[in-house]
């Protein structure tokens, strides 16, 4: 393990909701909204929400198909608006473009539920992100996993899955600290694996403190 | 008046660790540290009684004790304004209204005398619900930052009070609404903020068995058989007689108990009319129990719904349904109407069932009875999304971070 030139800092996030004026009523107003809606929007419902429900780690993707499942009772569009895995899109606009695409191509081979009335109606809401640096940071591997106890779901999130967008490449906060600044890529690799689908952040962070602990065991 | 950090309840941020982890209780504080000394006034019109009167007992200290200074604020006023107000209030609902162009003068004469009254000199105001939303006036600078949080439904307004309001409205920074459903079209920023409950509550605190044992013993409820619960006012909006049908349906291939409690109708007359239509729908069946229960009832709910096999509410309208909240922060299996706030809460097949008809209803029940597994499933995943976004502490957080992106934007405005 290498002596790190920079620490990891660790931050506070925390969301406000925005309620935007846009809302889908049917499957078509679905598509017109994914086409329309601000990119904050799209972060919201799939990025966030995958975070705010961390805790359904069965059949649960995004808050898309989740309504088209639920208020449209459409289990096929359903399954495939689940399948976009978030960890590997480096944009918004690129996820927005697979979801924009599903549902184009699912209106186009069933022209007749398109206008179909929905149990309810879906809001496209906004994520404002408020970030406040901590005074904790670590420089050690042993620092690291200590701080890590003291964060909140919602930064653990941040850092976890939120930072892709940020950093633009296939990684995270964490992973990226591991290989860059102390030369662990293999733990650095381990982490990027965890799957947020199928754990909670307490489970994704639990295997994290093992594959920690293996680290500072070696 | 001034509520005064003594008056409002005080419980420590501490003894909210066990339930929700040292992290997000450290991340609060965190987060506080950022507006540290930061002073902070909460407007409303009722010290006792009513939702945001029980909110703001309880977020007013949480907020002290994190190290802003808050001030709670009532306003005062006649008799006849509280009944222009509760005027105004049934007809944002959307209910009837009767023109008067002397509850305009009222609203705004009780307003200005409240706005000589009181002192308007914090960073952050925040007004709640329609009563004091005139206060607005009392901002002659473009100084601190003003919100009005609307706890009611305004999706379908009378349109004569709504625009009588509305040019209040608009001067605020941002309005903060229960649900997406609620909100209107403004040219102000609107945010989500969910309504809460206190995990610490009467209403929702741990019992001992012995005291629920007690409670439903009280009632003749047998808690060796499955319960099936719906907690309402006796109110149409509610659909008791649908819950009744729906247990009736059940009833016909698997043995439970249904218990309908409520708030107590002696002062509601239709309630009374409602009650006794329920009556007469149960048909004598010794296992149906309506319980019509006195306002200072919290511990029997909490025991009534912690001793429930399922708890049902199956509303044809609802506001944001806090009943359900309180069902599945006690682990219960919901099944629920997928009206007003419910399916912000009930996220189908993950945090409980939604329904749009009576044989749905019962379809679920009977399901749910029938695999144990998955109702507790769906109870344990209720619980966490309760933890997550419908508690107090998460209030506090929401408030927290609306002020610290209001600081981010000195201009004043919330965009």
């Amino acid at each position: 393990m290498k002596k790190p030139e920079h620490p990891f800092r660790f931050v506070t996030v925390s969301y406000i909701t925005r309620i935007g004026n846009q809302s889908a009523t049917n499957l078509g107003e679905l598509r017109d909204g994914l086409e329309a809606c601000s990119d904050a929007s799209i972060f919201y419902h799939t990025f966030q929400s995958l975070g705010r429900y961390h805790f359904l780690t069965e059949g649960f993707s995004n808050e898309f198909a989740q309504w088209v499942l639920a208020a449209l009772n459409s289990p096929m569009l359903a399954e495939q608006l689940s399948a976009p895995d978030i960890r590997a899109y480096l944009t918004l606009s690129e996820l927005r473009t697979d979801l924009l695409s599903i549902t184009d191509q699912y209106c186009r081979t069933y022209p007749e539920e398109v206008g179909r009335l929905a149990f309810e109606p879906f809001h496209f809401l906004e994520s404002i992100e408020v970030t406040t640096p901590h005074t904790w940071e670590a420089w050690t591997l042993e620092e690291f996993r200590n701080w890590l106890q003291h964060l909140s779901n919602e930064s653990f999130h941040y850092h976890f899955l939120v930072s892709r967008l940020r950093l633009a490449l296939r990684t995270n906060d964490f992973s990226l600290w591991f290989e860059n600044e102390l030369g662990l890529k293999h733990l650095a690799q381990l982490t990027n694996r965890i799957d947020v689908y199928t754990n909670t952040l307490e489970g994704a962070r639990a295997k994290l403190y093992s594959f920690i602990d293996r680290e500072l065991a070696a | 008046m001034t509520v005064t950090k003594q008056e409002a309840h005080s419980i420590s941020l501490d003894a909210y660790v066990p339930l929700l982890g040292a992290p997000e209780v450290d991340e609060l504080r965190a987060l506080a540290a950022q507006l540290s000394g930061r002073t902070v006034q909460m407007v409303n019109s009722t010290a006792m009684g009513g939702g945001v009167a029980e909110i703001l007992n309880r977020l007013i200290p949480l907020m002290h004790e994190l190290g802003l200074r808050p001030r709670w604020d009532v306003i005062t006023g006649g008799e006849d304004f509280f009944e222009v107000t509760k005027a105004f209030h049934n007809a944002l609902h959307g209910g009837p209204y009767v023109s008067r162009r002397e509850n305009f003068e009222i609203f705004l004469a009780t307003n200005e005398m409240n706005r000589q009254r009181l002192q308007f000199d914090c960073e952050f105001t925040v007004i709640h619900d329609p009563q004091p939303a005139a206060l607005i006036e009392a901002r002659t600078k473009q100084e601190g930052h003003w919100l009005w949080r609307c706890h009611i439904d305004l999706s379908k307004p009378n349109a004569e009070v709504w625009g009588f309001l509305r040019p209040f409205v608009y001067r605020y920074d941002g309005a903060l609404f229960s649900s997406p459903e609620f909100a209107r079209q403004l040219p102000i920023p609107q945010y989500l903020s969910y309504p809460c409950i206190d995990p610490l509550s009467e209403k929702n605190v741990e019992l001992e068995p012995s005291v629920i044992q007690e409670v439903v013993e009280r009632f003749g409820i047998d808690q060796s058989r499955p319960i099936i619960t719906q907690i309402s006012r006796f109110d149409r909006l509610k659909d008791p007689i649908g819950v009744v049908r729906a247990y009736q349906l059940v009833r016909r291939y698997m043995d439970c108990q249904l218990v309908l409690a409520g708030g107590s109708a002696s002062d509601d007359p239709e309630g009374e009319i409602v009650l006794e239509e329920v009556r007469r729908e149960a048909k004598d069946d010794p296992d149906i129990h309506l319980l019509n229960l006195p306002p200072w009832s919290a511990t029997e709910i909490n025991a009534l719904q912690r001793a429930s096999t399922i708890i049902v509410q199956k509303s044809l309208r609802e506001g944001f349904g806090l009943t359900v909240t309180e069902a599945l922060w006690k682990k219960k299996p919901v099944v629920a109407s997928a009206v007003g706030g419910i399916p912000a809460q009930v996220i189908h097949k993950h945090t409980g069932l939604l329904v749009h008809s009576i044989e749905g209803a019962a379809y679920q029940i009977r399901y749910l009875l029938s695999n144990p597994s998955l109702a507790q499933k769906l109870g344990e995943q209720g619980h966490e999304h309760v933890r997550e976004n419908f508690l107090i502490t998460t209030n506090v957080k929401r408030y927290l971070t609306i002020f610290l992106h209001s600081l981010q934007h000195p201009q004043g405005m919330l965009t």
